[in-house]
């Protein structure tokens, strides 16, 4: 590590500055949540306003927010932990046996397109008469989920000692018992990461339910976009259901940082 | 039954990821390319008629909506991932310095990127609004003239790169983060020997060093950033006209509100091998970059 430099004042303030001006939008975005429509759209009550809970209100009772939060959380959820039983095995197979041809292949699926699927999946789905049904948006999120898992996977495995197995058979385990009893415990805090990233992209996910969602299986992203097709938008109960949309994800954040970091990061930083 | 499965362990283990890589991406892909051979409108009375590269001379040759699109999509790119990493490794560099509330600043700097993008799109929307937004507050404050930032034609799309840039920078910082911490301190003893001041220090040592980690970064993020499709389509769906209109935006409408498959498909074909190419020439450089260390 190099000698930790010495901070002077001015530094200080432009860390705090640079800080503030990252979050300056949730900090917009919570404000306005509490704002009625007048107050947003007049520009003397920035800060100082008399708050109402009306627009969370409107949000949970006549835009329905209840049953999208739901729908994403089952989303989300379900291809996690499809995403999981898929990745584990395949990342300690890939790792084990060096099948480096299949961790490029993964690679691939990281950097298409996602549209480029779009069109078959839309025409199959639809022959199957799977549109508007959850299958189809978990299908699809866990193509956005898997790759994440295993290329996080991968190096976990790799790290651990090859006599850890060997000890385990001579107890009298077998491989794939070795993998769930030893390895798979010792491998936590990358299944931790890849399991948070994966309930992230499919709880951000935008594209693939604009296509393939409908009036049963609507996700809070296409929810909050329907906002925009009203013919004034309304300000304040556009902010809150942002609020509801991120907080969670931040809320996760705060608490698990560090593996939040290992994930976005992943790729790029070896070790 | 335990040993049958012990013996084939790799296969097992390995066959349902395929399956699912083979039906979900592979088949797709295939069926896109063979798909862009055709003329179909997904309508069951009119087949799928074989019309040959009719599709990708029309789409080269007389679509007028293409090049542009194809050409904003680099500007696009090219903008925010300047902003972002000229930002991001200015950021790590302040950043990295032991000071108290270290961690507290971290964890808020991560927010954006893990913050639903449409939403945030939609955040930044009320920012930019012309007559209630804060971004033409804040100039007034400053004495400048209000903008008209995504109502405008020639500022909508740098106004989107601006959101991508602070959505994305944290990572850039992130990663040149934990790229400075692996540097040895026996560098910078070495150069401090030799005399070097700061600025020699991060030029002739830190810098060079940290080059592979910031192309790992960009790859990463050119990836993404050239199929920037949540930011754009929440806050413009490619307007003001077509002024926002990317090749992922134009292949998405094309696709599914004109439903024009057989041409969307040729342009996702075309958008495809662009995002492949661009990926292995980064890819290639980065190699570059660690074998003159």
């Amino acid at each position: 590590m190099r000698k930790a430099k010495r901070l002077t004042y001015f530094n200080y303030v432009l860390i705090i500055l640079v800080t503030l001006i990252f979050i300056f939008p949730f900090i917009w975005m919570l404000i306005a949540s509490f704002k009625t429509q007048a107050q947003i759209m007049s520009t003397d009550t920035a800060l100082f306003f008399q708050p109402t809970f009306d627009n969370y209100r409107s949000v949970f009772g006549e835009h329905n927010f209840l049953t999208y939060i739901i729908n994403s959380f089952i989303v989300a959820f379900v291809s996690t932990v499809f995403g999981l039983i898929l990745g584990l095995p395949a990342a300690y197979a890939i790792a084990k046996y060096k099948q480096q041809k299949l961790g490029f292949v993964i690679l691939i699926a990281r950097i298409i397109p996602g549209i480029s699927f779009m069109i078959p999946w839309f025409i199959i789905f639809t022959k199957l008469n799977l549109t508007d049904s959850y299958t189809a948006l978990v299908l699809s999120h866990m193509l956005v989920g898997l790759p994440f898992i295993i290329w996080i996977m991968i190096p976990s495995f790799e790290g651990l000692p090859a006599e850890l197995e060997d000890a385990a058979r001579v107890d009298g385990c077998t491989l794939q018992g070795a993998f769930v009893k030893v390895l798979l415990p010792l491998v936590m805090p990358g299944i931790i990461t890849s399991s948070l990233m994966s309930f992230i992209l499919s709880w951000n996910n935008f594209m693939f339910a604009l296509v393939l969602s409908g009036e049963k299986t609507k996700t809070l992203p296409i929810a909050i976009f329907n906002f925009m097709s009203y013919s004034e938008i309304n300000w304040g109960a556009l902010m809150a259901a942002a609020v509801i949309i991120t907080f969670p994800i931040i809320i996760i954040s705060l608490f698990v940082q560090r593996y939040i970091i290992s994930g976005v990061t992943a790729g790029a930083v070896k070790g | 039954m335990g040993m049958w499965i012990e013996r084939h362990l790799k296969f097992i283990f390995l066959f349902p990821s395929i399956i699912f890589v083979l039906l979900m991406i592979a088949y797709p892909i295939g069926y896109t390319f063979y798909l862009s051979f055709f003329e179909w409108s997904m309508s069951s009375l009119q087949p799928p008629e074989w019309v040959f590269f009719d599709n990708f001379k029309a789409l080269l040759f007389d679509d007028p909506r293409f090049w542009p699109a194809f050409f904003r999509t680099f500007y696009f790119t090219a903008l925010a991932l300047v902003f972002q990493t000229v930002l991001g490794v200015a950021i790590a560099i302040l950043f990295n310095r032991k000071f108290r509330g270290n961690q507290l600043v971290k964890t808020l700097f991560l927010l954006p990127m893990v913050a639903t993008p449409v939403a945030v799109g939609l955040v930044w929307l009320l920012i930019f609004e012309p007559s209630i937004g804060f971004a033409n507050q804040f100039l007034n404050s400053l004495g400048i003239n209000p903008q008209l930032w995504i109502a405008s034609p020639e500022q909508a799309l740098p106004s989107i790169a601006l959101v991508d840039t602070w959505q994305w920078t944290p990572m850039i910082t992130l990663i040149t983060l934990a790229g400075l911490s692996s540097i040895p301190s026996e560098y910078y003893e070495a150069a401090a020997v030799d005399g070097a001041n700061s600025w020699q220090n991060f030029w002739k040592v830190t810098f060079p060093l940290l080059l592979p980690t910031i192309f790992s970064a960009v790859l990463l993020r050119v990836i993404d950033a050239i199929k920037q499709f949540d930011l754009i389509y929440a806050m413009t769906r490619g307007g003001p006209g077509f002024s926002t209109e990317t090749l992922n935006i134009y292949g998405f409408v094309n696709g599914f509100q004109y439903f024009k498959l057989g041409y969307t498909s040729a342009i996702l074909v075309l958008f495809f091998m662009i995002v492949l190419g661009i990926s292995s020439i980064i890819m290639i450089l980065r190699k570059k970059t660690e074998v003159t260390l």
